[in-house]
């Protein structure tokens, strides 16, 4: 317990006015955990981390960490990121989004940011809904669902965020949830690490907004449904067509190796130089 | 020597590919950075470009232009039957009509001079897309303020090294060729009243 | 630029367009990224930065997947240090008026050039007009102070965009270059002066250590230091109101703080930025306000008059907003009348109005079918006046 109260003054903002935002039950502060734990894992100096985060209750986790944080605005989080990574390489920038941020208002963002393959690590805090306005709908609320703007239930399709992701490019895809926090943990971390874009798909849930009007009587029930239902990429891939229903995958769905834009850049930028220069 | 001009329009035209809006470019590159006049140029942009009428214009002056849009044209090259069509009516009094003699079939008046461009550059050069250089150096001729050593300057300012032969041979043919039709350039203006001209600027727009 | 000295500056001619102007400007003023998307009558500044920007030292150039994503990375890249711009018309910079309203709050430095196109929607793509001038005063929501110059000849497009980011570096602000599609696409030779002619600023950076700094702090200027990201001072950087700090705040006097701060810094310095040109003002009865391709018209307008006796001049203007009230005023002197010609409806003729219309008759004279107003038109509406 030290170790983490250590780590928390290390990486948390002390002249930040706290407490945070969320709600008792929220699973933003086991992300926001995660990624503290991650970036010490990895031993980056804190002025060598970019945060960039959208608009929503996801956003907020900007303010709280210790690094050049940038709270941009809805949906563009990428496109921010991508000139601060371009403009300076050495810096590892971390995205952090919510759903509706990520793939409605900012889904073609998200689309060309993995096309283009740009070394950032994105987060996106998938709670099926826009927490921050009041629990309206959003791209990845189930069928069926109750939201604020879906009285009678979404009529709607939700996004596959990891289906996006490696169609559009990205090297790295994966999916967690805020139940399974080490697994969360090494999924951040393997996104960082790596070249090219990172996309990590977070599952967090939200209790006030989303879990009350859905059949979830206590914060404890919607984690007790992810323990149950965010099943392995192996286990999954095993399962029936008919025991998959409800059910959702979590593990690494694409780990490529190919170069991040900037790298390319780079190169683009010296082969020029030796040319100029012969 | 360079001669005190006043307000001089030019415009070309043709059909989009025939390289109208380069030879407007590299005339006023030459009148402007190598005979030290003031131009402007303008061009059509777009759809329009690419089809139908293209067109290019300068503005050519000693003094500072004000007004950069060429609107009373002192000469009009037109090298095709639209073109000609279209912009005939824009040639001020005593202006100079150029044709492409086989675009235009149907010249809107018997005052004209001209020349079969794009027979010239496939029978004489063999390269059809060198066409717009011969019109060039046909105009040099024309322009009696024009030197051609600036001209084949901007030629190789603006041209890539692989077609730089080619074209300085075209604009040759083309003065050889302006100067055996035409005659000497004086005389080709004489009625149009450029040697005496104070043109009422008014009058112009 | 060193107007001023008595010897020619070094450098050289071109014949270039507008948009080539803008570019080399660009350059010249230090600019090393450029996040852009193409779109007429702009396109020709994003193609050759695309072709400068890589072979330059740490030039990066990014087309994006819109407007919104464009002005999104050089919102980025400013913050990471660089001196960044875009370029675009009409309907692009529609779209980007959410991030020149994220860019007042967070007090970033950087260049928008519009090239005004007829509209509104996608209008004419190839025609001038200049229906973009309140826009770029107000298009963004909320209470904000914003700069907005314009160029009305070639060589003015190159002095105007390395000013540009002269007063985006100064003021910590956004700066929209306002061109229209004339000024863009003329082409006529211009003297480009080396590098080092210009006086050159770049935005200051903090001097004390980051344990100190406070990013959002009231300074001498009203304008904080601002340090790149990753050089040692981290930082928060919010759209949200936010304290000295830049956290997100509610409290009544740091949201009033950080408004006046936001307008002092550009009102206290009026006189920098406010710029005109006059032409034969002195004993005039008439004078025409013009600026853009317009101002060309206008002062071949003004001369033609003054060529059948009428004592006319001209002003015309570089700095759009903060609207030149003073320089304006100084220079109406004993004038009975102000004529104001756009390529719109009126919409500088509706600020003239309001700074000069208890002293002068102000007539406006609007063109809206795609076409530059001549000076014909102008030199008529003088005889009229």
């Amino acid at each position: 317990m030290s170790h983490v109260t250590e780590i928390i003054h290390q990486y948390l903002r002390h002249n930040k006015k706290f407490p945070h935002v969320f709600c008792p039950g929220c699973g933003h502060g086991i992300v926001l955990g995660s990624l503290i734990r991650s970036v010490h894992e990895l031993g980056l100096p804190k002025d060598d981390v970019a945060v960039v985060a959208g608009i929503g209750c996801s956003g907020r986790i900007a303010a709280y960490v210790d690094f050049n944080t940038i709270h941009s605005t809805h949906g563009r989080a990428l496109t921010f990121a991508t000139g601060v990574k371009m403009s300076n390489p050495k810096l590892h920038v971390i995205c952090i989004m919510g759903d509706g941020d990520a793939t409605a208002i900012g889904g073609n963002h998200l689309i060309h940011a993995a096309r283009r393959n740009v070394s950032i690590t994105a987060l996106v805090l998938n709670n099926n809904i826009y927490g921050m306005t009041g629990g309206q709908c959003s791209p990845t609320t189930p069928e069926g669902a109750s939201a604020m703007t879906t009285p009678y239930g979404q009529l709607e399709k939700a996004f596959d965020m990891v289906e996006l992701g490696r169609a559009a490019g990205a090297n790295y895809v994966a999916r967690g949830s805020v139940f399974q926090a080490n697994m969360l943990e090494r999924f951040i971390r393997t996104a960082i690490e790596r070249p090219g874009f990172g996309l990590v798909e977070i599952l967090s849930p939200c209790y006030t907004q989303f879990g009350r009007k859905n059949h979830f009587k206590t914060p404890v029930d919607m984690y007790r449904w992810l323990k149950e239902n965010a099943v392995p990429r192996e286990s999954w891939e095993k399962m029936t067509e008919e025991k998959r229903r409800g059910r959702i995958p979590v593990g690494e769905f694409a780990i490529n190796d190919a170069p991040g834009l900037e790298q390319r850049y780079a190169e683009m930028a010296a082969r020029l130089k030796e040319e100029a220069e012969r | 020597m360079k001669a005190h001009l006043k307000r001089f329009e030019i415009r070309f035209s043709g059909l989009g590919g025939q390289g109208v809006i380069t030879l407007g470019r590299i005339l006023g590159h030459g009148l402007a950075l190598g005979c030290g006049y003031n131009v402007t140029q303008t061009q059509s942009y777009g759809p329009e470009a690419r089809g139908g009428a293209s067109r290019s214009d300068l503005v050519i002056s000693s003094d500072p232009i004000s007004y950069p849009k060429a609107e009373s044209l002192d000469l009009l090259a037109a090298l095709s039957q639209e073109a000609c069509n279209k912009f005939y009516r824009h040639l001020k009094p005593g202006g100079i009509l150029l044709i492409e003699t086989d675009m235009v079939r149907q010249p809107p008046s018997n005052v004209f001079i001209g020349l079969p461009f794009t027979k010239l550059a496939k029978e004489k050069l063999g390269a059809p897309q060198a066409m717009n250089t011969i019109v060039l150096g046909a105009i040099t001729h024309i322009l009696p303020f024009a030197q051609p050593r600036a001209m084949k300057k901007a030629l190789e300012e603006n041209l890539p090294p692989k077609i730089q032969a080619m074209n300085l041979k075209a604009f040759n043919l083309g003065q050889r060729q302006a100067r055996t039709h035409f005659g000497p350039a004086p005389e080709i203006w004489e009625g149009n009243g450029m040697d005496e001209k104070e043109p009422d600027q008014r009058e112009v727009l | 630029m060193s107007r001023t000295s008595a010897k020619r500056p070094k450098g050289r001619e071109m014949f270039a367009l507008g948009n080539e102007a803008v570019a080399e400007g660009a350059l010249i003023a230090g600019c090393t990224f450029y996040g852009g998307y193409p779109i007429t009558p702009s396109s020709e500044i994003m193609e050759i930065m695309a072709r400068e920007l890589p072979r330059r030292e740490s030039g990066v150039f990014l087309q994006m997947e819109d407007e919104i994503a464009s002005l999104g990375a050089v919102i980025g890249a400013s913050l990471a240090g660089r001196k960044a711009m875009t370029a675009t018309s009409g309907p692009g910079f529609s779209l980007m008026q959410e991030h020149i309203g994220y860019a007042c709050m967070a007090e970033t430095p950087l260049v928008v050039v519009d090239v005004m196109r007829g509209g509104p929607s996608t209008g004419l793509p190839t025609s001038p007009a200049q229906g973009d001038v309140q826009q770029a005063r107000w298009g963004t929501h909320g209470d904000h102070p914003i700069i907005v110059l314009s160029a009305s000849n070639v060589q003015e497009c190159l002095e105007m965009t390395v000013t540009s980011f002269n007063m985006a570096e100064k003021y910590r602000t956004p700066v929209i270059l306002l061109l229209d599609e004339i000024t863009a696409h003329t082409r006529e030779k211009i003297f480009v002066p080396e590098p080092d002619e210009f006086a050159i600023f770049n935005r200051t950076v903090p001097a004390m250590p980051p344990e100190w700094y406070k990013p959002f702090e009231e300074t001498v200027r009203g304008v904080p230091p601002m340090p790149p990201l990753g050089s040692g001072y981290r930082f928060h950087t919010t759209g949200l109101t936010h304290d000295v700090n830049g956290f997100p705040t509610q409290r009544p006097d740091e949201i009033e703080d950080l408004m006046l701060r936001l307008f002092r810094k550009i009102d206290q310095f009026y006189p920098d930025i406010q710029l005109v040109d006059d032409h034969q003002c002195e004993d005039a009865e008439i004078i025409v306000v013009a600026y853009g391709s317009v101002a060309r018209s206008a002062r071949l307008g003004v001369d033609m008059a003054r060529e059948s006796g009428v004592k006319a001049g001209l002003v015309s203007l570089r700095t759009l907003f903060p609207f030149p009230r003073n320089p304006l005023i100084q220079r109406l002197g004993a004038a009975r009348a102000v004529i104001v010609p756009e390529m719109n409806m009126g919409q500088i003729s509706r600020e003239v109005k309001r700074v000069a219309s208890n002293r002068v008759q102000v007539r406006a004279l609007n063109r809206i079918d795609g076409d530059i107003i001549t000076p014909t038109q102008i030199y008529k509406a003088i005889s009229q006046a």
